[in-house]
């Protein structure tokens, strides 16, 4: 039985709001990769699901990242595939781009800047935060 | 109130699997209900049988076990997160289980709360 099926048995008709907190690099620990696996597995139980990208987060999300000299895999067109999951809601901290010396035109997908403090108020809303 | 516990590291190296432990065990004492404990990353080293840890010190795995057993508490090992690791079904110690992802999304739906224990 798929996961999906058997929440729609025990679960059926409840929808969280669940946010993903992205705070570590891509590459040099598994977080960033294992946690985008939790995102896309969310994606089938019909949840309100958000992204946010904070601290070193935010380069998962930088365009042009070439991963063979580490001989790790480059997952960031998955970013890319989210929208066809149904998962729109991606939120970068502003001030963590700023401190990277980043801005939005590097980031491979469409997303909202805001600051830190506006990034509070949202995840005060949530039901369910997951920090990777 | 009903809680999910999500444990993020592997034990002796970090303290997570330390701290999960002992909320989840002061919550089963004070009456409330876990969901659900579910092992995710490097977590999921917590399920292992062979560890082994000298006489001296506390016994991760075995008191997971112990925990399982006397409340009968779910304790799910992520399937992706385990085969990368080298855990399998044969060297899971008494109470764990495998599963997929899905047992994570639905701790989250089904409990009251989620209890993220990691960096």
């Amino acid at each position: 039985m798929s996961d999906a099926e058997q929440q729609g048995e025990e679960g059926a008709g409840i929808i969280k709001k669940f946010m993903f907190v992205n705070r570590k690099a891509p590459y040099g620990t598994i977080y960033a990769l294992e946690g985008l696996e939790v995102v896309l597995i969310s994606a089938a139980f019909d949840q309100d699901v958000s992204l946010a990208f904070v601290d070193d987060g935010v380069y998962q999300l930088l365009k042009g990242q070439q991963t063979k000299g580490i001989e790790s895999k480059n997952f960031s067109p998955a970013y890319r595939a989210l929208e066809g999951y149904d998962i729109e809601k991606l939120y970068v901290e502003r001030e963590a781009l700023e401190a990277r010396g980043l801005a939005e035109e590097d980031l491979l997908v469409d997303v909202q800047v805001m600051s830190s403090a506006e990034l509070a108020e949202l995840m005060a809303a949530q039901d369910v935060v997951i920090g990777f | 109130m009903k809680f999910g516990i999500l444990v993020n590291e592997g034990p002796y190296t970090h303290q997570a699997s330390d701290s999960a432990y002992l909320f989840t065990k002061a919550a089963l004492e004070k009456g409330h209900e876990i969901y659900r404990v579910f092992f995710y990353h490097d977590g999921v080293n917590n399920a292992s049988k062979y560890t082994e840890p000298p006489q001296d010190d506390r016994h991760i795995v075995n008191r997971w076990s112990k925990l399982a057993e006397q409340y009968e508490v779910d304790l799910v090992v992520c399937v992706a997160a385990a085969l990368r690791r080298g855990i399998k079904d044969e060297l899971l110690a008494p109470g764990f289980r495998i599963s997929g992802l899905g047992q994570l999304v639905e701790a989250g739906i089904q409990g009251d709360r989620l209890v993220v224990f990691g960096d």
